[in-house]
C-alpha cells in the first residue's frame, strides 16, 4: 500500500509544477523574470495584482465570464431536465435518432462553429454580449447536460412517478417538488460540467466578443501581444483565473468522483 | 478437513480497544467438529459476519486464537487458510465461461489440467450446471450466479471449511427453498465443514446440525434446533427463534419456587442462583400454553383479548394484569372469550436470571 | 427499464431541440453554403458544387494537417488512458487523502484553455522556463520555438498533464464502484493482482473506460487553443492541427468556399468515428 502510494504522488507533483512556476512568475518583477533563471520570487512584488484590480478592462472581464458562465449553466440545466425525463421514461418517434443528433452536436468542433457563429450572432445584435457566448455554449453543454441528467433519471424507479400520480400529482407539480429533489446529486454534477466546460473554452468566448464582454482569460493573451512581453502581469491574470475552478471542485470534492462517471456506472 | 477451535478470541475495528463497547465480537470459545453444518444465527449488526470473515482470514483477530486442527491461522491469508466461501451478492467473473469460473480456483493453484477438468464436470453436474458450462457466466440469473460461487468452492478437494454469509438474500423466494435442499445435500454427499451465517431463523434451523445463535457480539447458545426451541440458554434466543417467541414473564422465587402473581410455577429441574439480586424471568414458549379447566393443578387467570388465526392453529393472545401471555391453540379447539384459565407444562417451563437460564 | 410510448413527450423535448437546432443548423447552414460556392467578395457568390470537397480531399496539406492530428490523437490516447487507469489502481480508496487527491488532480480540468497554453508557453521556455531551462541543464539542447521533435514533446506533455486526470477520475469512480466481495472472493480463489485486474477490475471498467476513450477521442480531435497559443501550429507547420489549419484557411486567408469544405470533412470525419465507438458501446450494454 505504502509503495503504491508513490504513483499518485509523483502524478500530483507533476501536475503542480507547471502551475506553481505560474503562481511565482506572478509575483515576480519584468526585471527578474526576463533577466535569468530564478527558481523563486527574489524580489516579491504584488505590482502585477495591483495592476489588474485598478484597471476596470482586466476586473470587467472577470465580471463578464462569470456572467456568461452562469447564463449558460442555468440556461443548459433548465432546458435539459425536461428533455432528459422524456428521454429516460418515454419512448416516442424518433427518439433515438434525436439523442445521437444531440450527442453529435458535443462531437463539434468548435473551429467549425466559429465563423458562422460570428455572423449568426451578429446579424441577431448579441455580438460582443454575454449572451451571444452563453447561447453558444448551449451548442455543447445542452447535449452534455441531457445525457448526464438522462443517466441519473434512469437509476430512480419509475414506481416513484406512479405512486405520485397515484397520489394526485400533476406533471409540472411532481416533477417540481419531488423529482428534481430525487435526483439533486445529477443536477449538481450536470451544473459542474456546464460550469467546467463554459469556462475553459475560449475559441468560442474569443470569437463572439470584442471589448465589452471580453473574458478574463482572453484578456490574457491580448495583452501578451499588445503590451509587449509583461509576463508577470500575464501570469497574475493566468493565477486569478485559476480560482474559480478551485473553489467550485473544492465545493463538490466529496462528489467529484461520482460526478465524474456521469451516474453510469 | 478440518476441526476449527475458537479460543478465547475477540476482535475489534478501532485501533486500541479499551472500553468492552470497542469490540465488536466479545470474547468467546467455541469449537466446531470436523465435517459438521453449522449456522451463525442473530440479527444484523451482532457480530456474525465478523466472526465469519475471522475464520476464513479476511480480518485478523484482535486477541486469542482460531485453529485448524492443530494450526493457529489467526494471521494467516484466506489463501493459505484453504477455504472457501460464497457471499450475499453472488460473486462471478463477467467475462469467464462458467467452465472457467470453476476452474478459476484451481488454475490458480496450478492444478493439473486433467484433474481440473474432472473436477468441473463433477460440481457442475452436482450443480446442475452442465448445460450451461460453456456461456458466459454473465448471462446466468442470480441464482445460477450463485450456484458457481458455491461451485467455485466445491471444486477444491482440500478446503477445510466452506462458508456462506448470507447466500440466499438475493435469490427470488421459491428459488430459495431448491438451493437450500441442494446445500443440504451437498453436504451429505461432500461431508465437509460447512459454516451458515444468516438472520433467518428458518434458514439456519433447515441447514444446520448445530446453530450458533449470536446477539451483540457474543455467543448466547450453541445447540441443535431441537436444543434451541426446548431449552433456550437466554431469552433472546427464546425471542429470535420462534414465531411467535417466547413469553418471558417477571416473577420472583419464593420457598425455592418461581412465583408469578402470586402462583406458584413448577419448572422441571433444580434453580442455580448463585446470589440474590437480578432480573428473575419466566420464560416459555406459547406452544406449550395450553386453556385449563379449574379442576387440575395451578393455573394462572387471564383475559383473552386476541385471537389471531395462523393457518393450522390460533395464537391467542392474553393478558394476566398487565403482563401479556400469548398461546397457541391448534386449528379446531375451542378458544375461550373473555376470562380463561392457563396452565403451563412444567417440563417446558425454565425460569431465566437477567435473560440467562437458571433452572 | 421498459419505458412507455408517449408522442407527448416531444414537447419536453421540444426547448432543447430549438436551442440546438438554433446553435447547430443555422451555422451549418452557412458553412455548406460556402462550400459549395465560389466567392470574390463583396458578397458575390456563385456555384461552385463539388469543387471545394474535391480540392481540400485531395490537397496535400489537408493530408499533413489529417496525418498529424491522428498522430497527436493516437499518442494521447495510447498515453493517457493507460496511465489515467494505472493512477486511478494505485490510488487510496478512502480516507482523508482520497479528497486531497481528487481536488488537486482535478485543477487542471478547470484551468480555461488558452491559460494553459500561457501556461506551459513560459514554463517550457529554454532560457526562463521551469521545464526549459532544467532540461538544458541536463544536456538536452531542447528549444520548442525552433525544433519540431521538441514542440511535439512539449504539446503531448501539456495534453497528459492537462487531461490525465479525466481518465483517472472516470476509472477511479468505476473502481469504488466494484463491491468489496469481488476482492474478497479473488482473495479466496487465490488470484494474482494481474488475475484480479485482468478478470474483475478491467471487465468491470469496460464502460467508464469506454466514455474515458470517446471523449479523449473526440476532445483531442478538436485541440486549437491550447496550441495556438503555446505553438501557433509551428515551427513552420510542424504542430499544426486540423482546427489550427481551418482558422488559418478561413480567418487568415478568408477562403471561406475551401474553409466550408474542410470543415464538413472534419465535422464528418469525428461523427463516424464517434459513431462507431457509440454503436460498440451501445452493443456492449445491450448484452
Amino acid at each position: 500500500m505504502r509503495k503504491r502510494s508513490i504513483v499518485p504522488i509523483v502524478y500530483i507533483l507533476f501536475l503542480m509544477l507547471p502551475i506553481y512556476w505560474l503562481v511565482t512568475m506572478s509575483f515576480k518583477t519584468t526585471n527578474e523574470i526576463l533577466g535569468g533563471f530564478t527558481p523563486w520570487p527574489q524580489s516579491f512584488t504584488l505590482d502585477n495584482y495591483r495592476k489588474i484590480f485598478n484597471d476596470p478592462t482586466w476586473y470587467m472581464g472577470y465580471v463578464a465570464s462569470i456572467e456568461y458562465v452562469a447564463i449558460n449553466t442555468v440556461l443548459s440545466v433548465a432546458v435539459a431536465l425536461p428533455a432528459a425525463y422524456a428521454f429516460s421514461r418515454y419512448r416516442f418517434l424518433g427518439d433515438k435518432h434525436m439523442f445521437f443528433w444531440l450527442l453529435t452536436n458535443r462531437m463539434a468542433p468548435a473551429a467549425v462553429f466559429a465563423l458562422p457563429f460570428y455572423q449568426l450572432y451578429s446579424a441577431v445584435g448579441l455580438f460582443d454580449t454575454p449572451w451571444a457566448v452563453a447561447l453558444s455554449h448551449t451548442l455543447f453543454n445542452i447535449p452534455l447536460a441531457v445525457w448526464i441528467l438522462e443517466g441519473f433519471m434512469s437509476g430512480v424507479p419509475k414506481e416513484l412517478d406512479e405512486t405520485a400520480y397515484v397520489d394526485g400529482y400533476s406533471f409540472p407539480r411532481f416533477f417540481i417538488k419531488i423529482f428534481i429533489p430525487t435526483i439533486a446529486a445529477g443536477i449538481g454534477v450536470a451544473c459542474f460540467f456546464c460550469f467546467m466546460f463554459s469556462w475553459v473554452e475560449m475559441l468560442l468566448a474569443k470569437t463572439l466578443t470584442a471589448v465589452a464582454a471580453k473574458p478574463i482569460a482572453a484578456l490574457m493573451t491580448k495583452t501578451a501581444s499588445t503590451s509587449g512581453y509583461e509576463l508577470g502581469l500575464l501570469a497574475a491574470a493566468g493565477t486569478l483565473t485559476l480560482i474559480p475552478g478551485a473553489v467550485v471542485i473544492y465545493f463538490v470534492r466529496n462528489y467529484i468522483a461520482k460526478g465524474f462517471a456521469l451516474g453510469r456506472v | 478437513m478440518a476441526r476449527i477451535l475458537i479460543d478465547k478470541l475477540r476482535h475489534a475495528y478501532v485501533q486500541n480497544p479499551q472500553k468492552p463497547e470497542d469490540y465488536a465480537l466479545k470474547e468467546m470459545s467455541l469449537e466446531l467438529a470436523d465435517g459438521g453444518a453449522y449456522a451463525l444465527l442473530g440479527p444484523s449488526g451482532c457480530g456474525k459476519t465478523t466472526l465469519l470473515n475471522l475464520i476464513s482470514g479476511l480480518l485478523h483477530p484482535t486477541e486469542g486464537r482460531i485453529l485448524f486442527d492443530d494450526t493457529d491461522v489467526g494471521q494467516l491469508t484466506p489463501e493459505q487458510r484453504n477455504i472457501a466461501q460464497v457471499f450475499q451478492f453472488p460473486v462471478v467473473y463477467d467475462t469467464m465461461t462458467v467452465y472457467d469460473n470453476l476452474a478459476f480456483p484451481l488454475k490458480n493453484r496450478g492444478v493439473p489440467a486433467g484433474e481440473i477438468d474432472s473436477r468441473v464436470r463433477e460440481i457442475a453436474g452436482m450443480l446442475d450446471l452442465g448445460p450451461t458450462l460453456n456461456k458466459r457466466a454473465a448471462g446466468l440469473t442470480a441464482d445460477g450466479k450463485q450456484k458457481i460461487s458455491l461451485g467455485r468452492g466445491l471444486v477444491r478437494s482440500d478446503v477445510n471449511v466452506i462458508m456462506f454469509d448470507e447466500p440466499l438474500t438475493v435469490i427470488d423466494p421459491h428459488l430459495k427453498w431448491v438451493l437450500r435442499s441442494k446445500l443440504k445435500e451437498l453436504h451429505h454427499r461432500i461431508n465437509r465443514t460447512m459454516i451458515y451465517v444468516t438472520h433467518d431463523q428458518t434458514e439456519a434451523l433447515t441447514f444446520a446440525d448445530r446453530v450458533v445463535v449470536m446477539n451483540l457480539g457474543e455467543v448466547v447458545q450453541v445447540g441443535t434446533p431441537v436444543e434451541l426451541f426446548e431449552r433456550p440458554a437466554h431469552t433472546f434466543v427464546g425471542h429470535f427463534i420462534g414465531s411467535p417467541g417466547m413469553n418471558a414473564l417477571p416473577c420472583t422465587v419464593e420457598n425455592g419456587r418461581p412465583t408469578f402473581l402470586g402462583h406458584a410455577v413448577p419448572i422441571p429441574g433444580e434453580i442455580r442462583l448463585p446470589n440474590d439480586g437480578g432480573r428473575l424471568e419466566i420464560g416459555i414458549r406459547p406452544e406449550f400454553i395450553k386453556f385449563s379447566g379449574l379442576e387440575s393443578g395451578p393455573t394462572i387467570a387471564v383475559e383473552v383479548t386476541k385471537v389471531s388465526d395462523a393457518g393450522r392453529f390460533r395464537i391467542v393472545e392474553t393478558r394476566a394484569q398487565e403482563h401479556r401471555i400469548r398461546l397457541l391453540v391448534p386449528e379446531g379447539d375451542p378458544v375461550p372469550s373473555g376470562a380463561a384459565q392457563l396452565r403451563f407444562d412444567p417440563k417446558h417451563t425454565h425460569l431465566y436470571r437477567d435473560g440467562w437460564l437458571v433452572g | 427499464m421498459n419505458k412507455t410510448v408517449n408522442q407527448k413527450a416531444w414537447f419536453l423535448v421540444l426547448p432543447v431541440f430549438l436551442f440546438v437546432a438554433f446553435n447547430a443548423i443555422i451555422p451549418l447552414m452557412t458553412v455548406v453554403n460556402y462550400s459549395v460556392q465560389e466567392t470574390f467578395g463583396n458578397n458575390i457568390f456563385s456555384w461552385s458544387g463539388v469543387q471545394w470537397f474535391q480540392d481540400t480531399l485531395q490537397s496535400d496539406r489537408f493530408h499533413a494537417s489529417l496525418g498529424r492530428q491522428l498522430m497527436f490523437t493516437a499518442i494521447i490516447l495510447a498515453i493517457e488512458i493507460p496511465l489515467g487507469l494505472a493512477i486511478a489502481l494505485a490510488m487510496p480508496r478512502k480516507g482523508p487523502w482520497v479528497s486531497v487527491c481528487l481536488v488537486l488532480m482535478a485543477l487542471p480540468l478547470l484551468i480555461p484553455w488558452n491559460v494553459v497554453g500561457s501556461m506551459w508557453n513560459v514554463f517550457a521556455l529554454p532560457e526562463i522556463g521551469l521545464m526549459g531551462r532544467g532540461l538544458n541543464a541536463l544536456g538536452f539542447d531542447f528549444n520548442y520555438t525552433r525544433q519540431p521533435g521538441d514542440a511535439w514533446f512539449t504539446i503531448v506533455l501539456m495534453d497528459v498533464w492537462h487531461w490525465t486526470s479525466l481518465v483517472v477520475l472516470l476509472c477511479y469512480a468505476g473502481l469504488v464502484a466494484i463491491p468489496n466481495d469481488y476482492y474478497q472472493a479473488a482473495k479466496i480463489d487465490g488470484a494474482s493482482a494481474w488475475a484480479v485486474f485482468r478478470f474483475i477490475q478491467l471487465p468491470k471498467l469496460k464502460r467508464v473506460l469506454t466514455i474515458a476513450i470517446l471523449l479523449r477521442f473526440m476532445d483531442s480531435f478538436m485541440i486549437y487553443t491550447e496550441v495556438q497559443v503555446l505553438t501557433g501550429g509551428g515551427p513552420g507547420s510542424s504542430t499544426t492541427f486540423l482546427s489550427i489549419d481551418l482558422f488559418k484557411v478561413a480567418l487568415g486567408q478568408f477562403d471561406l468556399g475551401p474553409a466550408g469544405a474542410m470543415s464538413i470533412i472534419y465535422f464528418l470525419i469525428i461523427l463516424a468515428m464517434s459513431w462507431v465507438f457509440y454503436t460498440l458501446m451501445m452493443r456492449n450494454e445491450a448484452k
